[in-house]
């Protein structure tokens, strides 16, 4: 060490900039250490935090699973809903999901995305867009009833169209409508600016960036926010309840599908229906315990699917995202 | 340098520009560029170089409230460019524009450059084969991806994808080519390829190139402007601008004594 400081003496700043930060340096390390156990610190009360919402999804899960248990089998599925309990089974309930849902998506997606478009693309920046936009998020926290109450009105009395699953169909796809926008508007705005620069800089018209580019990079986050709002359909229960849902069911509606041409038919979309969770509901609110078991057996299978459909979007979003870098 | 034979291929006349804030970024610029040149800007950061550039192909009109005054006439049709019946698409598919940093699609090496062609409504495959082949070969990138050319633009190195621009620019055979500081995301190398490649370019088409790289301005261009707040402060033959300026912030400018 001294050799090297003799060997150095014209440049005797430096060394003594070096001797004042080393004799720091164990100050320097109390305060690294300081500030690192606040990391280890929030990092345990997150933890605490996620396990708290895990573990109770979890065992609410796994006691419905439990309870539920015998009457996991094709039986429950291809069933119509019976006055025995052990007999009793979710035919008409999932297919009449199924079928809202169709519907659901039918109207949530077109609407959402052309909306979420053209909020982002087309509309002039100014005070009444702000306002759109205050008003679209607001509506994503509007409670569900009340969109029931306003299809009750809507749909059912004005435009007579019953206590149909066209009706409910249109119920839930207005409820998801705001997630659909602002998951539209979110991922059209994670597209550089530089992007569509390049684009309008070879020639092409508004159209085809809209088209050609920002459809296509952002489908993924689109398609993650279409299935999240779907999921969240597929699990209410009030709006379908205020708009008449039928809650004992031994029919199906008429095919979608028929085997004479036109080969399809939409008389199914006025036909009466009943749901999953509304189902669930039915069975829960019946003295007999065995019909309970029911009810447990259907709230798990509900969980399961809308599991499998977020862990489809998260999927399709890595998937996706994976070719896109910005 | 002298080039008493040179033709004008467009000219900037009394042209202002007024962002939608109301800042005037420029004013009452007159210059022109000489067809088969390549002319440089340059200035210090924030003086109206690239908002110079961007008038050249209208994207001030991309964005709500911008105003342009004065006119920027192209040769030989002696089309002002700036004027309200004409559409901005039209100039773009005579004037294109490479960027500050490289902005390729997210698509296929190949897809980048047909792209302009595909927005011309060119849609036959041969054709576009053709075309996208010459293009990557006057981009000096042919060598390097012919054999993937359905890989992926991301998977290519700064300097690949910067020449994949300057590609997908040239596809659609511009009159003018814009360049904003085309080389300030690159290493030398990269950046020695792209000024080759402009060089190379010139004999084809009319260049206006923004740089804040004195030697760059000196190596490649033919005609230099020194532009300060705003306004064209010099503009000559790049040998004069360099050795013997007329104006005393230029020289201080040039020999770094500002900016
Ligand atoms: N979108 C904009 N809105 C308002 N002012 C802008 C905008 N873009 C650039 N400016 C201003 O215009 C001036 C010129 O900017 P620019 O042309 O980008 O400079 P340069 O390319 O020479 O660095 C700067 O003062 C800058 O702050
Ligand atoms: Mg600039």
């Amino acid at each position: 060490m001294s050799k090297h400081m003799t060997t150095n003496t014209p440049t005797k700043a430096p060394i003594q900039v070096q001797a004042s930060v080393l004799k720091n340096l164990d100050a320097v390390r109390a305060m690294i250490k300081r500030h690192k156990l606040n990391d280890y610190i929030f990092s345990v009360i997150g933890l605490l935090a996620l396990m708290f919402a895990l573990l109770t999804l979890l065992i609410l899960f796994g006691d419905l699973v439990m309870d539920g248990f015998e009457r996991f089998n094709l039986k429950f599925l291809s069933e119509f809903p019976s006055r025995r309990a052990a007999n009793a089974g979710l035919l008409s309930a999932w297919v009449g999901s199924a079928l809202v849902m169709l519907v659901t998506f039918l109207v949530a997606v077109p609407m959402g995305v052309a909306a979420g478009l053209y909020l982002e693309e087309y509309a002039p920046k100014n005070w009444f867009s702000d306002l759109i936009e205050i008003n679209v998020t607001n509506l994503a926290g509007v409670p569900s009833i009340v969109y029931g109450l306003l299809a009750l009105g809507l749909f059912v009395y004005i435009l007579g169209l019953g206590q149909s699953i066209l009706t409910a169909g249109l119920t839930l796809g207005l409820l998801i409508l705001p997630i659909v926008i602002v998951s539209t508007r979110e991922s059209i705005r994670a597209i550089p600016i530089a992007i569509r620069e390049a684009a309008y800089a070879v020639g092409a018209t508004k159209w085809q960036v809209v088209y050609d580019h920002v459809l296509k990079y952002s489908y993924g986050g689109i398609l993650t926010g279409v299935i999240i709002g779907m999921a969240r359909a597929l699990g209410e229960t009030a709006p379908i309840i205020t708009i008449g849902a039928l809650t004992f069911i031994a029919f199906l509606p008429p095919s979608p599908v028929t085997d004479v041409a036109p080969f399809i038919n939409f008389e199914w979309l006025s036909s009466g229906f009943t749901v999953l969770p509304i189902q669930m509901f039915n069975w829960l609110s019946r003295p007999d315990h065995a019909f309970h078991i029911n009810a447990a057996a259907t709230g798990a299978l509900i969980i399961i699917v809308t599991l499998l459909m977020n862990g489809t979007a998260i999927y399709l979003r890595y998937k996706i995202r994976k070719n896109i870098k910005w | 340098m002298q080039n008493t034979t040179s033709i004008i291929k467009a000219q900037s006349k009394n042209l202002d520009f007024f962002y939608s804030n109301g800042m005037q970024a420029l004013k009452s610029v007159n210059m022109p560029l000489y067809e088969n040149k390549i002319t440089a800007l340059i200035g210090p950061s924030g003086c109206g170089k690239s908002t110079f550039l961007r008038c050249f192909n209208r994207m001030h009109d991309l964005y709500p409230g911008n105003k342009y005054q004065g006119e920027i006439v192209m040769h030989p049709d002696n089309t002002n460019i700036l004027e309200h019946g004409v559409d901005p698409i039209e100039v773009r598919m005579r004037i294109s524009m490479v960027f500050q940093k490289p902005n390729p699609f997210p698509k296929s090496i190949y897809e980048n450059v047909a792209y302009g062609l595909r927005v011309r409504g060119e849609s036959n495959k041969r054709m576009l084969d053709d075309k996208v082949e010459e293009a990557l070969k006057g981009a000096a990138l042919w060598n390097e991806v012919k054999d993937r050319q359905q890989d992926l633009a991301f998977n290519l190195s700064g300097g690949q994808q910067q020449r994949l621009c300057i590609a997908r620019a040239l596809a659609t055979d511009p009159e003018i080519m814009l360049f904003d500081e085309p080389t300030s995301a690159l290493d030398p190398i990269a950046t020695a390829n792209i000024e080759e490649l402009m060089s190379e370019l010139k004999q084809k088409l009319t260049i206006l190139v923004v740089t804040h790289n004195m030697q760059q301005a000196a190596r490649v261009s033919d005609y230099t402007a020194y532009m300060y707040l705003g306004e064209l402060m010099e503009y000559d033959d790049t040998n004069t601008i360099f050795t013997n300026p007329t104006r005393k912030e230029t020289e201080d400018y040039i020999t770094g004594k500002f900016g």
